[in-house]
């Protein structure tokens, strides 16, 4: 087992604090199958070797899952020059998470590089094409979604307040979990994105979806984007008579040149 | 925020995303830092291929740092006394040369704190305080 970064500086009266599902995105990142796999797409063999893989996980929270993945790079990827971003709509969420990684880095004297932690929705801010390994793990549970009304304000701390409010504190831990209609309508926005989105060359997405999310529907839907993308399961938890309740799916796009090689 | 993540950064306007003028973001009343941190010459030369070598250049020129090399370094530059049989420290290893640390010093010390980022497309402007840059639109949610 790899270390688990630390996140003892951070708040989580207003910022997710780290549960099964990030823990599952952990173990699912760094299992021998998903390090085989990753290996064989970004490792010294890959082509486009000599060119640095970017990381972007959206919904970073605590920072827990990317710092993992910028502390364990060597282990996860097979190379270390990997750049990592992340994006979160709540800014207490991108300062702790800065924080988080650049930590994580330090501490397990890995040789990556942090890119920032962008205040923003979903990907939007981000260049097209530009991403080799997308991580969400999405507010999914299916409960109406907040009231975003009050977001600019209860995005920082109020005028001359030292303190979070408790309503802004209930609200931002409402964005980290309420999905909407089946949990999926932040999901679904983020998945129109993707396939612009990820790198036509080595571009692979990890999502976590829970089983009122129809995990089958959304692995179809990848598939029906066009030739060559797959979708499957490859992490799961909380398995009860065949019923994940979490499970990690990878999308990703078989090109010529994977063909050519297998 | 650091300059190298502008290198990956485009207006968030959907109806943006397709004009030349949304990228790169324009910073406006930046103030700067420099954050100190180590030198990485294997990620720095593989980062090269991804830059935006001009958008860069326009970049820096417009925070008023010195001017970066019209062409992009090629990946020999950034390794210290290559072909003189010195560019080796101890251990074998690479040793940065000067084209390497100043290129490190833009991407990765020099930090927008406060300012600006301007579309140069639409003209929004999205804000950067305490280094977190706020990417969020106006009813963008609902
Ligand atoms: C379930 S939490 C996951 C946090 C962390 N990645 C982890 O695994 O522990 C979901 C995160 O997504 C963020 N989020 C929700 N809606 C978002 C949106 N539209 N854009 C960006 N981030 C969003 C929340 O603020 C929260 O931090
Ligand atoms: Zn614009």
């Amino acid at each position: 087992m790899l270390p688990t970064p630390s996140t003892s500086h951070v708040c989580f009266d207003r910022v997710y604090e780290p549960a099964e599902d990030s823990f599952l995105l952990l173990d699912t990142l760094s299992s021998p199958s998903e390090s085989a796999f990753l290996h064989q797409r970004f490792g010294q063999n890959a082509c486009v070797s000599d060119i640095a893989p970017l990381v972007l996980e959206v919904g970073v929270g605590s920072g827990v899952v990317l710092g993992f993945v910028a502390a364990n790079a060597r282990k996860i990827f097979g190379r270390e020059d990997v750049l990592t971003l992340g994006t979160d709509i709540n800014r207490f969420a991108c300062q702790a998470a800065s924080r988080t990684v650049e930590t994580a880095i330090k501490d397990s004297a890995s040789r990556t590089t942090f890119s920032d932690v962008i205040n923003g929705d979903l990907a939007s801010s981000l260049k097209p094409n530009a991403i080799d390994v997308f991580i969400f793990n999405p507010p999914y549970v299916p409960a109406e979604l907040p009231d975003f009304t009050h977001h600019d304000s209860y995005n920082i701390l109020p005028t001359g307040e030292t303190r979070t409010t408790f309503d802004q504190d209930s609200y931002l831990l409402e964005l980290s979990y309420a999905g909407g209609e089946d949990g999926m309508v932040v999901t679904n926005r983020m998945m129109e994105q993707m396939p612009e989105l990820l790198s036509p060359a080595r571009g692979v997405a990890y999502l976590l979806l829970c089983a009122q999310n129809k995990p089958e529907e959304v692995k179809q839907r990848v598939r029906n984007w066009g030739p060559g993308w797959c979708a499957e399961t490859v992490g799961s938890s909380g398995n009860k008579a065949g019923w994940e309740r979490l499970q990690i799916v990878r999308f990703w796009r078989i090109t010529a040149q994977d063909t050519t090689q297998h | 925020m650091k300059l190298l993540t502008l290198n990956f950064l485009t207006c968030a306007i959907k109806s943006c995303k397709t004009s030349p003028a949304s990228f790169p973001l324009h910073p406006r009343d930046a103030e700067l830092e420099i954050v100190e941190a180590d030198v990485n010459l294997a990620f720095l030369q593989n980062i090269l291929p991804r830059l935006m070598w001009a958008e860069l250049r326009t970049i820096a020129s417009e925070l008023g740092l010195p001017t970066l090399p019209e062409d992009i370094p090629e990946r020999e530059a950034l390794v210290e006394g290559r072909g003189e049989g010195e560019g080796e420290g101890e251990g074998g290893e690479q040793i940065p040369s000067q084209t390497a640390k100043d290129l490190h010093r833009v991407l990765l010390e020099t930090c927008i704190q406060e300012g600006k980022l301007v579309c140069g497309n639409c003209g929004h402007e999205y804000a950067v305080k305490e280094g977190v840059a706020n990417f969020l639109l106006p009813g963008h949610l609902v």
